[in-house]
């Protein structure tokens, strides 16, 4: 039988607020355990929460840019269950009036199509503690600074077929997180993380299979990974003419499988209800007319400019807009340079990324100024520099060795063009190797590069190989 | 409407709470009563009431995003049963 494969992503996001979204704890990551965990964020009795209003700004900002209705009012509600990194006893959440409603994206397919995601909800939410579970004699540590922590999970509807398309989807919404500022999408600290819910069903079939909640996927790999496992898994239950049972299973990327968690079965009934400790929250027209013209260029807008403004394939857009700091240093060197778009492009992904990649730097760390990098596009296009002298002055910059024009100044890297200077260098060339030069006029065409070698080996690279060729040629013609 | 003892046992695993077997009859009556009364709101026709998420008709102040709270953990953990290396500690919660 044919299947096809149905996905949905449950994205939390953590908003890059200064303080917690109910209290003015600090959210700075790597503090001390409890050091950033106050009374509110601690759950004690007779503490009020009130709301972060930047918290509120960029969930806006967020649905202005998925283009989703923004709630005119929109309610917290508490989330009920018990753990111990839960000192309440509840989660504020967002439950019937969430702030964000109906948006989509968009997301690219192989076959240059696009496809539309639609969003279902994006609400506001306060994140719990961390539990470690070292070795404290046979108990479990709570760490609360994350408690309190503003996040925004985004729902999606199960618009996704494949693992593929799940990863795609994951990337479109951290690219755009990151674009509207509202989120640092950090993986390893936890600030972008992802549940998916996935099913089967036969191809061609309208209701929807069983799904399973699929957790821990705090990477775009293990997000395909595991899709890619539990479809596997649920397609062989089934035709087994098993049944696939609703549950929430883990991921553990160690083992590549995804396995049942235990305990859960029952915590699933959170009884939400309105917190009664917190008004309504009224968005007026203003504010988000204000925040509509805060937005900066997205990522969608950006990539269509730079395929019509710079000429650059759709796959090449896509590369650089994906990180906004690769697509900002790309559009200051292509501007502040002569050259063309492509060779500002051809030098991020050439000598740039390789830099980046031995000392495991990201863009914004380059040690080379997108202006330095644009100065030597242009000492290449006006002569000045060999395209071999044009690297060493790169790798010199990488160096820290100063500006473009200093490191030619100092280095004396120009090229030569004088055409006296190279006939000179030349002469000396041929008048050392004669036994090559009988070669030539033997009719042997192939040691004009050895001459060209030479010579450029003689002039350590500074001469234009092409004007050394042909001075060589004519040379050795006219013995 | 009134609850059944499964109600009553799953709301007891729900929060936490134990009741012994004399206090199910109780229990099970008051909170049957208690249902019973917000009940009566479904013998009203709600069609064109919206729905209030509060009874104070007013909108949530919000706080500008400033870090106003200092570092009191250990004042804090003065009430904690348990802790080491600044964590509170509890039973094992392992999954």
């Amino acid at each position: 039988m044919e299947w096809e494969v149905v996905v949905g992503l449950e994205i939390h996001v953590q908003l890059s607020t200064e303080s917690k979204i109910f209290s003015g704890s600090s959210v700075r990551y790597g503090a001390p355990a409890n050091t950033q965990a106050n009374l509110v964020d601690l759950g004690y009795p007779g503490v009020l929460p009130v709301l972060n209003q930047q918290a509120v700004h960029m969930a806006i900002k967020f649905g202005l840019a998925t283009q989703s209705e923004i709630s005119a009012r929109s309610v917290f509600a508490r989330k009920n269950y018990f753990y111990p990194d839960l000192p309440k006893g509840y989660q504020i959440s967002q439950y019937e009036l969430p702030i964000v409603r109906g948006g989509h994206i968009n997301i690219s397919l192989d076959d240059g199509g696009n496809k539309t995601i639609r969003i279902t909800r994006a609400h506001l939410e306060e994140d719990a503690g961390k539990s470690l579970h070292d070795d404290f004699h046979g108990l479990s540590g709570i760490d609360l600074n994350r408690a309190g922590i503003p996040l925004l999970e985004i729902v999606s509807e199960p618009d996704m077929r494949s693992a593929l398309e799940a990863g795609r989807y994951m990337r479109k919404i951290h690219t755009l997180v990151r674009y509207l500022g509202i989120s640092d999408g950090n993986m390893q600290e936890g600030s972008f993380r992802c549940d998916a819910n996935a099913s089967v069903r036969p191809k061609n079939e309208d209701k929807l299979g069983v799904r399973t909640e699929l957790k821990n996927l705090n990477s775009f790999r293990f997000v395909e990974k595991a899709i890619d496992f539990e479809v596997e898994r649920q397609i062989s239950v089934l035709e087994d003419n098993g049944q696939v049972v609703q549950e929430t299973r883990l991921y553990d990327s160690e083992k590549n499988e995804t396995r049942p968690m235990r305990g859960k079965e029952e915590a699933n009934d959170y009884r939400y209800f309105p917190d009664p400790d917190l008004l309504p929250v009224v968005i007026d027209k203003n504010l988000i007319d204000q925040l509509r013209r805060e937005l900066p260029e997205l990522p969608d807008d950006k990539w269509e400019r730079f395929v019509a403004e710079y000429k650059l394939s759709p796959s090449e857009a896509s590369v650089l807009i994906s990180n906004q700091a690769s697509a900002d240093y790309f559009e200051v060197v292509a501007e502040a340079s002569s050259g063309s778009a492509k060779t500002a492009l051809n030098w991020m992904t050439g000598s740039l990324a390789a830099a980046l990649n031995r000392e495991d730097l990201a863009i914004e760390k380059s040690k080379v100024d997108p202006i330095d990098l644009a100065t030597l596009i242009n000492r290449a296009e006006d002569g000045t520099l060999s395209s071999k002298l044009a690297k060493t002055v790169f790798e010199a910059l990488w160096e820290g060795e100063g500006t473009t024009d200093e490191i030619i100044q100092t280095r004396q890297l120009q090229q030569i063009t004088d055409s006296n200077a190279i006939e000179n260098l030349v002469e000396k060339v041929i008048g050392a190797h004669p036994e090559q030069a009988e070669q030539f006029r033997s009719g042997k065409n192939k040691v004009l590069g050895f001459f060209v070698g030479q010579v450029m080996k003689a002039c350590e690279g500074k001469a234009n190989p092409e004007q050394v060729n042909s001075i060589v040629r004519s040379m050795l013609k006219a013995q | 409407m009134s609850l059944t003892r499964e109600d009553v046992q799953k709301l007891c695993v729900l929060a936490r709470l134990e009741i012994t077997p004399d206090e199910m009859a109780d229990v099970l009556a008051k909170l049957s009563d208690i249902v019973g009364l917000v009940s009566q709101l479904e013998a009203e026709d709600t069609t064109d009431v919206v729905p209030m998420a509060h009874p104070l008709d007013q909108t949530q102040k919000l706080r500008s995003d400033q870090i106003t709270e200092t570092d009191e953990h250990q004042l804090y953990q003065k009430n904690a049963p348990l802790v080491e290396k600044d964590l509170y500690l509890v039973p094992k919660v392992i999954e």
